[in-house]
């Protein structure tokens, strides 16, 4: 399946300005459309005038910005209204944040995915602020009776310095809303060197609230006449309700409605459980801890279907068995790996796998939802506002004008909320009773009706010529996937490392059907890849007796531009080995890694790179092993390009931190499948990282010149191997499959 | 049956089942919403609230338990001398990702500095363990409680000397 509105090319790798040009044709729906900045002017009054969409001026000076993307905690309330503030040249004290509504003509393409917000938005939102302090610009000129050029801004401000004459934005409000607004591609922007905002540390905008305990998101939201709901699905995927036991609920304390929903499999236009309903029990009760007690008492027959015959050990027995056959696909064939193979001087082999994850935003899914004559209103923490529309719409038989969608805060995303499920539910629930309702998903309801990052398995051969050096590399890659090819986030590219460094390899694929969903999780596809290829890249190191990280180097190559060959979702940008080499260097001195031979016996360090989401990453982690066969992760070093600027340095540091604290949790959890649902259902089975588990994470930041780009994603990936590539430096066991089994890493 | 609950100093009247937790009581009943909902189990912390002063979940704890008792929340604990640093503290050091968790974060934090005024690393992980940050904010939240406390920020678990 794929998630509709949030295009692919997105949710994978992001795209360059040149790619997103390019890609907009390709992926279509309506989202990733160029760049829109309506004129939008509210009549002169004491709310403000406003300039355009996403700026409104108070007489007394105080600027409303709009907040365009949802907020998941990847900060995009703060770092792109500091885009517009810094052209429109104005104090951020005098800033205030709103968050916009669910609206794809104003402020499309209005969602969080792919790190993509920096990226998509680092020119067009300053072309915004700059076209706002144009038009005070002009309406000062116009009021003095002087030349444009003669004027200068700074702080909300007009001043004409020859004259000394000075009119604040709030007194030029009035008039330069009156104004025609100025074409976007016209206006001039600011020198990087004169930014006032931009690349300053700017806290995020709603923090002062979240200490407080505020109400922001979604499990917050409350309106007039609400009930509670519980939406309980068959723990199959897929299953279906034959009956269930509803009258008997209805008398319990507080209920006020239970009744069966029937999925519509068959919509036309949906793909897959995320984008749609499925078969379920609603319960809707005068507290959601009284629906929860009703739902102690609920039977219901369930028809499990086929996928109750899928299980994790079954794709791990079947994976390792089809690797060793001819493949499905070909995703990379150059040269000729069976007579390099042949003629090599060491060939190794190796298998990697790894399983399925869970998302577990700490916010269970959640929405609001209220229903009345034909009209829908709907509050909801989601990273993809526009699917959820089209979905309810399809859903409910509504036209998608007549829904409103109010975006909350989200307590996390991580991929999770760009689907529609729990959005849709709440809106049916709420159609069905008639009255507002805030459905609201129990912890093991979560966990067992997630999509997964899907497992993997990969069957590695290479070949080092008498130097050590690469010449040959196979990889069948086991995943995810039909006959018609792989399930959602369940693939990788062409440009997977070493393709194109190295003259013979081939990179094959072969699939196995599955009804467990699947789909992207932070970093997707790359947050296995990353652990399998980078691990397998350290054997090979090892194996040629060369540092890893000189290893790693050394096959890069001289810096030079590489053509990207994955056209899977739209042309990519190209890769650029000098910006990886500046990253790999700059974390080998920031991390000490020539000095490792000195850490005490136990401890070691180990290195990965990788690229994903336009960004370098070059990690190191140091690591100790126990004797009791436990590891503690010491300390993560990360070294980062994501081009010139670093929008807001404290926002940017933050979110690589969690990402490598992110990684590292995901280095040792797993999720099961047994007879087609899920094992784990709470943070008992399913852990996350604590506190006291938890490294010091330092990131140092190299800047070059290439546009910004985002930082929600990328510097998970690489963390992985490195974690397990310093266990194996501390006490020799080469980790092939995970998650990491704490108390198994006997120092060999 | 009727409770009458002690929360952030005020007396708040409820009609509830005795075995109803805490944690529904305040956010659903007395529009206090800062506690969280995170797993229902006691295994996340993002309900943690002072009962008496001690750090409790409120996602297992019935209401009955705790009639007699003096709660505080989120909504109430910047009231405190030590509450109000924290807060500051977390502000300051720009802890926030998602924030979810972070008020049952400050909860535990609080209580912590109110029995031990300099805690050491080895002090915070004890006392901090409980809370999960789905996003990995522990490197902030340490720093922060440091500086709540008024100690230097630098972490000293960095592992082995070399």
């Amino acid at each position: 399946m794929t998630m509709s509105a949030i295009p692919e090319a997105a949710t994978k790798s992001g795209l360059s300005r040149r790619g997103f040009l390019k890609a907009s044709a390709l992926v279509g729906g309506g989202l990733l459309l160029e760049f829109h900045v309506p004129n939008v002017r509210a009549a002169a009054s004491a709310k403000g005038e406003a300039l355009n969409a996403y700026i409104k001026v108070m007489p007394d000076g105080i600027v409303t910005i709009t907040a365009k993307n949802p907020e998941i905690g990847q900060g995009v309330k703060t770092m792109l209204p500091m885009l517009i503030a810094e052209e429109l040249d104005v104090d951020w004290t005098n800033v205030r944040i709103e968050q916009a509504i669910a609206d794809g003509a104003k402020y499309a393409p209005q969602f969080a995915g792919g790190s993509t917000a920096a990226p998509l938005n680092w020119e067009p939102l300053r072309r915004v602020g700059a076209a706002g302090r144009e038009m005070m610009v002009r309406a000062a000129a116009n009021a003095w009776g002087v030349p444009a050029s003669e004027l200068r801004t700074g702080s909300g401000a007009v001043m004409h310095v020859s004259s000394g004459r000075k009119l604040t934005y709030g007194e030029l409000a009035a008039a330069a809303a009156t104004l025609p607004p100025p074409e976007p591609s016209s206006v001039r922007l600011k020198d990087p060197k004169d930014f006032k905002i931009i690349g300053t540390s700017v806290r995020g905008v709603d923090s002062p609230l979240v200490v407080q305990g505020k109400p922001l998101f979604g499990i917050d939201v409350a309106v007039p006449g609400m009930k509670y709901a519980i939406y309980a699905k068959c723990p199959v995927f897929g299953g279906k309700v034959v009956k269930a036991n509803v009258d008997a609920l209805k008398s319990l304390p507080g209920v006020r409605a239970a009744f069966v929903l029937r999925g519509d499999a068959g919509a036309a236009g949906s793909t897959g459980p995320l984008d749609r309903l499925v078969d379920g029990v609603a319960i809707v009760a005068d507290s959601w801890w009284l629906a929860a007690q009703a739902r102690e008492q609920l039977e219901v027959e369930w028809d499990e279907g086929d996928t109750a015959r899928d299980s994790d050990a079954r794709f791990a027995a079947e994976a390792a068995k089809l690797s060793r056959q001819a493949p499905a696909t070909y995703i990379v064939k150059s040269g000729d790996v069976d007579t390099a193979l042949a003629s090599a001087a060491r060939v190794l082999e190796a298998d990697y796998a790894y399983p399925f994850l869970a998302h577990a935003t700490l916010e269970p899914q959640n929405c609001t939802a209220s229903y009345a004559g034909g009209k829908l209103e709907v509050w909801a923490p989601t990273q993809n506002p526009e699917s959820n529309r089209t979905v309810i719409a399809r859903t409910l038989g509504l036209a998608p004008q007549d829904i409103t969608i109010h975006l909350t805060r989200s307590g996390g995303g991580f991929g999770r909320r760009g689907a529609s499920d729990y959005a849709v539910e709440a809106a049916a629930i709420s159609k069905h009773t008639g009255v507002p309702v805030k459905l609201l998903w129990n912890r093991a309801d979560d966990i067992q009706h997630d999509f997964y990052r899907p497992a993997g398995f990969h069957h590695f051969k290479a070949g080092l010529d008498g130097h050590g050096n690469l010449v040959a590399f196979r990889d069948h890659f086991v995943t995810p996937g039909s006959g018609d090819g792989p399930a959602s986030s369940a693939f990788a590219g062409p440009d997977e490392f070493p393709s194109r460094f190295v003259p013979h390899m081939e990179f094959a694929a072969s699939f196995i059907p599955s009804g467990v969903p699947t789909g992207p999780l932070r970093a997707p596809e790359s947050n296995g890849l990353a652990f399998a290829f980078q691990s397998f890249l350290d054997e090979l190191a090892h194996a040629a007796n060369r540092d890893p990280l000189q290893y790693r180097l050394d096959l890069l190559g001289e810096p030079r531009i590489l053509d990207s060959k994955d056209d899977r979702y739209g042309p990519q940008p190209d890769f650029n080995t000098g910006r990886m080499r500046g990253v790999l260097e700059l974390v080998r001195d920031k991390s000490g890694w020539d000095a490792r031979r000195k850490l005490p016996p136990g401890t070691g360090m180990g290195t990965a790179f990788y690229y994903s989401h336009m960004g370098y990453f070059a990690e190191v982690v140091q690591a100790t092993v126990g004797a009791d066969g436990t590891v503690k992760v010491d300390k993560v070093w990360i070294a980062a390009d994501v081009g010139s600027q670093i929008i807001n340095p404290t926002g940017a540091e933050n979110q690589a931190q969690g990402a490598a604290i992110d990684g590292i949790g995901q280095a040792f959890a797993r999720i099961n499948i047994q007879n087609g649902r899920t094992v784990q259902s709470n943070f008992h089975d399913y852990a996350l990282l604590r506190m006291n588990q938890a490294p010091p994470v330092e990131v140092h930041f190299r800047r070059t010149d290439n546009p910004p780009t985002g930082l929600g994603e990328p510097a998970l990936p690489p963390v992985i191997p490195a974690l397990c590539n310093a266990i194996h430096a501390a006490c020799g066991k080469r980790l092939r499959r995970l998650p990491i089994e704490q108390g198994t890493l006997a120092r060999a | 049956m009727k409770f009458t609950l002690n929360v952030n100093g005020e007396s708040r009247s409820v009609d509830m089942d005795p075995q109803t937790p805490l944690l529904w009581v305040l956010r659903d009943e007395l529009d206090l919403k800062g506690t969280k909902f995170g797993c229902g189990m006691s295994l996340c912390g993002a309900c943690t609230v002072h009962v008496d002063g001690t750090p409790t979940r409120a996602c297992v704890t019935p209401v009955s338990a705790v009639a007699k008792a003096s709660i505080t929340t989120i909504e109430g604990i910047g009231a405190t001398a030590i509450g109000g640093k924290v807060q500051a503290a977390w502000l300051d050091v720009d802890v926030v990702q998602c924030g979810y968790c972070q008020a049952g974060q400050i909860m535990s934090a609080t209580a912590l500095l109110t029995r031990n005024a300099a805690p050491s690393d080895a002090d915070i992980d004890a006392a901090m363990a409980g809370n999960i940050c789905r996003c990995g904010t522990y490197t902030r939240i340490r720093a922060a409680i440091k500086r709540a406390a008024g100690l230097p920020m630098t972490d000293t678990r960095e592992g082995p000397p070399r």
